[in-house]
């Protein structure tokens, strides 16, 4: 059964999309919480699996199975950090789109083939377009960032569809084994290196990256917490890993796509990590170190060979716990519903020591401070970059890691330095058991990187 | 196990068990919820980890200038990154500074910290764990994590506990610091593309180019100066001083420092020799402007701690001055500078801490005039003193002497500039002497040294006068070393 996770995810929307048919609204939690681990497990099962399907179209792999595992680790964490007081409308919906939006991305780490790799883009995008206005205490600026999301996303899925275009007249074919027999040929010339960019934007779009990441601080504001809390994680890990197969298209380095990614990725750390010195809202700050890191992923894929783009795998897999952490903690801190401002986490270590440890451990994590994973994965971003002779973009990456550091330091000043007002937190034993697994995650992906490196090293 | 590592005598991983006893040590206090106990939990581990410690020079080896007590394991085979251990001469008194202050430092906090007991001294014990590991790590890798990883319990040391102003002054720690510390890790990555591996020993005299020395030189030039720190990046470090609490500033002064400088003789000198003798003049003209413009601004300090604290910028000049005359003198005046500094500031610092504590400023004028009422924190304070300048019988006066030798055996004039650094010193340090034993008359209820504050100054008083009288024994430890390290520059610069 080498569909088995993209069945069962499938199998899990409908019993939302069923549920939400119905009148009552009962609390789901405990149902949903259930079916993801079960998704998880099966995924974690499947991961050997290996097969070409629909004419080659279609191919599971060890590559598309690791990232399948990170895809449902994502959305299970996703939902069991969703809680009753989240100010999510409609819960059957939710969960229902959650579910549809990362079958698309699930089937979309899957595809070889450019039809299929819209189709599942266009599965997992739409249903993110539903989602962000799923809030209840709705004003104008919530619904214009959900619109905002939807132009935004049908632009890029349209600049991509039009580079796809160009592929598909150099190669004659839509398959990209096809279009790798003819790289050496098309990447050649300028044309062709555009092609693969214009294919590329898509993904862009998805990771936040210069010039495509408009959308990001805007949808990360208006949107409720758990639909920002997936939006910026999820979805990133499958657009890393397409735009790793892509650039794989390459096959050696390319300088001119080479230039190109760099240039991307300087503007990006640089005016993310720039913008988000002077951010007061909690979400549109990590909005804006989103799209500093997706700068930084950049770094890996310079290289053009199996270690860059384990490095590229093992960086997405430490961004999505130290995101889930510090949105979990914003989750946990905003019970009215309302969008946190830094200044709402002063004296957090009084009111709440784990929750405050939570959030240092998250926030040195992606500051890149050891002993935590942020560090880890960034060495190997740097060192990867640095081997492919791109020293300039090290050097800027190097520069942007203490640009950055100003404002998560500020995050744990706040939170530390500050004499508490208001009560303290009470967190159950349940919501303790998440943060501690999100603080050991982060460290244990700073300390023993072996392990998940070779794994990724193998899958390339 | 590579040429390179002794192994190990001992029939356990004696580093990994200093590095980590302190650690080991935080966890047990995680679970503790009453303050005492937490205190005494820190106080013992960090005990044990100088009981551990002492055990390395039963088994040191003088005559060797090799890394001893080796431990290696793989631990990022793909990357070839090793979990490698190792202490000679230069680290092994290092070790020895970190575990001996810390235990001191921590007995210091006893009543001077009453607000979240628990985190506090999980960050010293982190802090501890994180600085032994800096000096044992014989891999690139290893090294920086422990490099960075100590800034995290510094910062909050200062942002939690500290003073009025502690916002700033954290920040600007945290900042300067980590801007230093990108490039260090920039010129690791360099080096390793070089070498194939992280392993330091490994790269060390392999004759690069001059235009990759240069570069390699600057990016960790950058780093170390501004950790020692050096003119003119030094402003970091007066802000962190005063606004850190007594311990803070303790390990501050005492080992953060010494890491800087530890960088420059570790790395620089052996691993980019060609551009240390190329930059060696910058580096003395820099050192000299530390040690007068440091000197000049403790003159018109009125903060006894910011008067320690600039005296610190002047100390660790003479360290340079030492490392950069490239001879046996000034490396063996530059190591017993660097322990003397750890031992006297570290001293000064407590006593500082100690006054503060009683009469809540830190204002010379408010703690003047303690010769009649406190006559045995004045012993201390009277010892800690001159030693700081200097004065022959104390520790310093034997550094001092041989980095004053080694630099007018270098050229005369940097002699005659050090010369007037070391007369600065006596002139404000023998002032602030001056006003706190003498400074007022009137009667003030202060109390004199307790017990606990006793035990902790006495066996750093009887360093300052056994290093004082009789250095051979620690000459001894450190030399077979940098007689080693003196020689392989000697090759190199013909």
């Amino acid at each position: 059964m080498t569909l088995l996770p993209e069945i069962y995810t499938f199998l899990f929307s409908l019993v939302f999309l069923f549920l939400s048919l119905g009148k009552g609204k009962r609390p789901l939690f405990i149902l949903a919480r259930t079916l993801a681990v079960i998704g998880l497990v099966i995924s974690f099962l499947s991961i050997n699996a290996s097969g070409l399907l629909f004419s080659g179209a279609y191919r599971v792999d060890y590559f598309s199975q690791i990232f399948k595992v990170l895809l449902n680790i994502g959305l299970t964490l996703v939902v069991f950090m969703f809680h009753k007081d989240d100010e999510v409308d409609n819960v059957p919906e939710f969960y229902m789109f959650l579910g549809f939006s990362t079958l698309g991305l699930t089937i979309l780490v899957s595809s070889v083939e450019l039809i299929s790799i819209l189709v599942s883009l266009e599965i997992s995008s739409f249903s993110l377009y539903a989602i962000v206005p799923l809030r209840r205490a709705q004003t104008r600026d919530h619904l214009e960032a959900s619109i905002k999301y939807l132009f935004f996303g049908a632009i890029s899925t349209g600049i991509m569809l039009y580079g796809m275009g160009y592929l598909y007249a150099f190669a004659h074919s839509t398959y990209l084994v096809d279009i790798v027999e003819k790289t050496p040929v098309f990447l050649a010339r300028p044309f062709g290196v555009l092609a693969l960019l214009l294919t590329l934007t898509a993904f862009f779009f998805k990771l936040s990256l210069f010039p495509l990441h408009f959308w990001a601080p805007d949808i990360y504001e208006g949107a409720s917490d758990a639909t920002t809390t997936f939006i910026a994680t999820v979805p990133k890990v499958a657009g890393a890993a397409v735009l790793i197969r892509l650039t794989m298209l390459a096959n050696s380095p390319v300088s001119q796509l080479a230039l190109l990614l760099i240039v991307l990725a300087a503007f990006s750390m640089t005016l993310g990590n720039l913008v988000g010195l002077v951010q007061k809202d909690l979400k549109r700050l990590l909005a804006y170190s989103g799209i500093a890191h997706a700068g930084y992923l950049m770094l890996g894929l310079l290289s053009f060979n199996e270690d860059g783009n384990a490095a590229v795998a093992y960086y997405i897999t430490v961004y999505l716990f130290m995101n889930l952490a510090l949105f979990y903690v914003i989750m946990l801190l905003s019970r009215g519903g309302q969008n946190l401002k830094i200044s709402d986490l002063t004296g957090l270590a009084r009111k709440s020591p784990l929750l405050a440890f939570t959030l240092a451990a998250a926030a040195f994590s992606l500051a890149g401070i050891p002993p935590t994973g942020g560090f880890t994965g960034k060495f190997f971003l740097f060192v990867n970059a640095f081997r492919a002779g791109h020293l300039a973009i090290v050097i800027i990456a190097a520069v942007n890691t203490v640009i950055s550091l100003f404002y998560y330091l500020n995050l744990v000043r706040v939170s530390y330095s500050k004499e508490a007002q208001g009560p303290s937190v009470g967190l159950s034993f349940y919501e303790k058991a998440l943060c501690y697994l999100f603080s050991i995650a982060i460290i244990i992906l700073g300390l023993m990187p072996l392990t998940f490196m070779e794994m990724f090293r193998q899958a390339m | 196990m590579p040429s390179y590592l002794i192994m190990n005598p001992f029939g356990f991983p004696i580093l990994t068990t200093t590095i980590f006893l302190p650690l080991v040590g935080a966890l047990v206090i995680l679970f503790l919820r009453n303050d005492r106990a937490i205190k005494i939990t820190a106080f013992i581990a960090s005990l044990f980890a100088l009981g551990v410690s002492l055990l390395l020079f039963a088994r040191f080896d003088y005559s060797s200038a090799l890394f001893q007590f080796g431990e290696m394991t793989s631990w990022i085979a793909s990357y070839n990154i090793n979990y490698i251990l190792g202490v000679d001469g230069i680290s092994v008194m290092l070790v020895m500074l970190t575990t001996i202050i810390s235990p001191f430092a921590i007995l210091s906090t006893w009543n001077a910290i009453q607000i979240r007991v628990k985190e506090f001294m999980i960050s010293i014990l982190i802090m501890e764990t994180a600085m032994i590991g800096v000096f044992c790590s014989l891999d690139f890798v290893l090294f920086y994590f422990f490099w960075e990883a100590m800034l995290i319990p510094m910062y909050l040391l200062i942002a939690v506990w500290g003073g009025p102003n502690k916002d700033y002054a954290s920040l600007k720690f945290f900042i300067y610091t980590l801007s230093g510390s990108v490039f260090l890790l920039v010129a690791i990555i360099a080096l390793y593309l070089v070498n194939g591996t992280f392993s330091i020993p490994e790269a060390m005299f392999k004759g690069y180019s001059f235009q990759f020395q240069f570069w390699i030189f600057l990016a960790f030039g950058i780093a170390f100066a501004i950790k020692v720190p050096m003119f003119p990046f030094h402003t970091w470090l007066p802000a962190a001083h005063t606004e850190a609490p007594t311990v803070g500033s303790v390990f501050l002064a005492s080992i953060l420092l010494k890491m800087g400088t530890y960088g420059f003789i570790r790395f620089c000198l052996s691993i980019v020799p060609q551009a240390s003798f190329y930059f060696a003049p910058l580096m003395i003209i820099l050192a000299l402007i530390g040690i007068i413009y440091g000197g000049l601004v403790c003159l018109g300090q009125t903060d006894m701690k910011k008067l320690v604290a600039y005296s610190s910028v002047a100390h660790m000049g003479f360290v340079i001055l030492g490392i950069f005359t490239f001879s046996l003198y000034g490396f063996v005046g530059a190591m017993l500078q660097m322990l003397n500094h750890g031992v006297t500031t570290g001293g000064l610092f407590l006593l500082v801490g100690m006054v503060y504590e009683r009469t809540h400023s830190r204002q010379i004028y408010d703690n003047a005039g303690l010769g009649k009422i406190t006559p045995v924190y004045m012993f201390f304070f009277g010892l800690f003193s001159v030693s700081a300048f200097a004065f022959p019988g104390t520790n310093s006066f034997v550094g001092e002497l041989y980095v004053l030798i080694a630099a007018f055996l270098t050229n005369r004039i940097v002699g005659f500039f050090a010369i007037i650094g070391a007369v600065v010193a006596a002139a404000y340090m023998l002032n602030l002497l001056k006003k706190i034993a003498w400074g007022r008359e009137d009667k003030r209820d202060i109390q004199d040294v307790s017990l606990r504050e006793f035990i902790y100054m006495l066996p750093l008083a009887v360093f300052v006068l056994w290093v004082g009288l009789f250095p051979r024994p620690f000459i001894n430890v450190m030399e077979t070393t940098l007689v080693n390290l003196a020689m392989q520059l000697e090759k190199v610069s013909h």
